[in-house]
């Protein structure tokens, strides 16, 4: 009870309860909550075998099967949930892979300065302007059916240079602060300064960085692989697009073979933005949802000021 | 004069690195699929092909230095070695009969979504709390997580198959000779509506909510605020007081946006067999025609890092805190 009294008092409960009181954050959380229940409960939640060619092909949407069957006669729903699995983790790897790299090659010569940190800076501001998807099709067009551990380590490999010159960024503002300093002089080592002193105070930015890069990960996966650079045998809603697109589901109207793969990704990238936009309006406050203040000043501001002028 | 040596030594810096991907890419790729590809072709094309090829790839007992010289030597001639899908078509020849339709649509692409975010930011930030700001960025979370290929292929559905309305695939139409007269052009416009548009959708929520923050913050600075009070009109407050200043980080963006945007049009070409280098990439890549394949890769990034520059340029004009060096986050 005292605990719990404690947890409740905390700084970090009462951020997350302001964060959840937004209501864009609290659907963000929930949807993005059941889309992860999806995928990890699929073998139990999917109705049929997603690789099963056994139904009529190309049915619509019926009771029996919610989506409709794909070409050679599998059920799309089937397929959508157990995609899930595959390009949810395929994209939550490459921003959690992405973002360890932009800690590490932001932050680290950010905090050292000197040579090192120009060398890293301007290797992190060229992969910044060299186009990504380009660079990842022509490196698995090198490896051939890349299976989704590749395809986590091309794109990770890829992305993090956005997030490292954030990183870099902010962890100068936080090099000649109070608390740092006196770490130092506490005696404290550089990597103890780095990941339990500056670290922590970039929550939010790791938060926002990792679900960019989700977003990110998950939207190059689906393009890989509806080129057919992917694993094409592997179940995502990558390959789910492939093979609508190579089996000509829309020429013959069968748009919930296309449909529920790319509103899938939509839908899930959609959550993780709003649960992003809630992160800001907490840690920025100029972008809080409440009470704007500017707009009603403004107004009244210009109405008493008329009622002066014109008496 | 110091800002400009400086962007133009990171240009130069940056081009070097794409070629050297470039370079290294085949080389030290598992399984060395330069040499698959080669084994694959043998006997169909001419030994002396095999042979250029295998230099190219460097299949030779050559130091890697000496490869490396050759291979920038050949790229200072423009000799991107021969398409092997089109062969004996020179990898150059093909670039420049796609990349004029590539820069045609993702400029354009770009040059509307930017512009139109822009507007949009500011007036949701303007009316903060409003319906519009309450909806927009509703949409536009939803907008910038579309799969571009899931994209396209509805619109190309509903708008070319359905409805009819515009042409269904390719630049223009086949039996026009290109010209610079009004039908062809009126032609070309009508086959690029759907793949802009495509690119146009997904790309303008980026701008529309980096520019509605900016805005915002700065709408909380003491000028603005201060201007208000002076009685400053508000369409001049809200474009030449605060967006000129919010506009700022937007810019500085625009080279990974191009970077997304160019990433985008490879799959909106493809799906609506646009002739440009992000069509030809896919098909190079689908028929393992390395060289063409390469030199396509090398293109797009120079392009990129070009106009990157140029922004760059144009963005030492608007802030001359960055011109002078000082003062810069």
């Amino acid at each position: 009870m005292n605990r719990w009294n404690r947890v409740r008092q905390s700084v970090r409960f009462k951020t997350f309860m302001s964060f959840l009181r937004n209501p864009k954050a609290l659907t963000g959380l929930i949807l993005f909550s059941l889309f992860i229940l999806m995928a990890v409960f699929a073998p139990w939640i999917a109705p049929y075998d997603p690789q099963a060619t056994i139904f009529a092909p190309l049915e619509p949407p019926t009771w029996q099967h919610w989506l409709g069957t794909t070409g050679t006669g599998q059920d799309v729903l089937s397929q959508f949930i157990w995609g899930a699995r595959t390009s949810l983790s395929v994209g939550i790897g490459a921003g959690v892979l992405s973002t360890f790299l932009a800690v590490l090659i932001g932050m680290l010569p950010g905090y050292k300065g000197g040579w090192v940190d120009r060398v890293f800076d301007t290797i992190a501001n060229i992969f910044l302007v060299i186009p990504g998807l380009p660079l990842i099709i022509v490196i698995t067009s090198y490896i051939h059916s890349a299976g989704p551990l590749v395809i986590i380590a091309v794109i990770g490999g890829t992305g993090w240079a956005g997030g490292a010159r954030i990183f870099r960024s902010q962890a100068l503002t936080y090099v000649s602060r109070d608390f740092v300093v006196a770490a130092k002089l506490a005696g404290a080592s550089d990597l103890w300064i780095l990941f339990r002193e500056i670290l922590p105070n970039m929550l939010s930015l790791i938060i926002s960085s990792l679900m960019f890069g989700t977003i990110g990960g998950i939207l190059a996966e689906a393009g890989l692989e509806f080129l057919g650079l992917g694993n094409v045998s592997v179940i995502s809603w990558g390959t789910m697009m492939y093979w609508s697109d190579a089996g000509g589901s829309l020429l013959m109207g069968a748009w919930w073979w296309l449909v529920p793969g790319g509103l899938g990704i939509a839908i899930f990238g959609m959550s993780l933005a709003l649960m992003n936009f809630g992160i800001d309006q907490v840690t920025n406050p100029r972008l809080r949802d409440t009470a704007p203040p500017e707009k009603t000043s403004r107004r009244k501001s210009r109405k008493v000021r008329s009622d002066v002028i014109h008496g | 004069m110091r800002y400009f040596v400086q962007r133009l030594g990171f240009l130069l810096l940056s081009l070097w690195a794409a070629i050297t991907i470039n370079f290294v890419l085949p080389r030290f790729m598992p399984g060395n699929p330069a040499e698959a590809m080669i084994a694959r072709y043998q006997g169909r094309l001419s030994p002396m092909v095999l042979h250029s090829l295998e230099i190219e790839f460097g299949i030779s007992n050559q130091p890697l230095w000496v490869q490396y010289g050759a291979y920038l030597q050949n790229l200072a001639h423009g000799n991107f070695g021969l398409s092997i899908t089109y062969y004996p078509v020179p990898v150059i020849q093909i670039i420049a009969n796609s990349l004029p339709w590539t820069l045609g649509l993702a400029g354009t692409a770009t040059v509307i979504s930017s512009v139109l975010g822009v507007v949009l930011g500011i007036i949701a930030a303007w009316r903060r709390g409003g319906k519009l700001d309450t909806v927009l960025p509703l949409i536009t979370m939803f907008t910038t997580a579309l799969p571009y290929q899931w994209l396209g292929l509805l619109i190309l559905y509903v708008f070319g198959y359905l409805l009819g309305w515009f042409p269904t695939a390719h630049a223009y139409t086949a039996t026009l000779t290109p010209s610079l007269t009004p039908p062809f052009i009126g032609n070309v416009l009508v086959h690029a509506i759907l793949p802009a548009s495509t690119i146009v959708i997904t790309a303008v929520g980026g701008w529309l909510l980096g520019m509605r923050n900016n805005m915002i913050n700065t709408l909380g600075e003491d000028y603005v605020v201060f201007a208000e009070a002076k009685g400053v009109k508000d369409r001049r407050l809200m474009f030449m007081y605060a967006a000129r200043n919010a506009i700022l980080p937007s810019l500085t963006g625009f080279g990974m946006a191009l970077g997304f945007v160019v990433g985008g049009s490879v799959l909106v070409e493809t799906i609506f067999s646009y002739p440009g280098v992000g069509y030809q990439l896919v098909a190079a890549v689908q028929n393992e025609d390395y060289p063409l394949m390469q030199g396509l890769f090398l293109i797009i990034a120079v392009s990129v890092l070009l106009a990157n520059f140029i922004v760059e340029m144009l963005y030492g004009r608007v802030d001359p805190r960055v011109r002078r060096g000082g003062a810069r986050a």
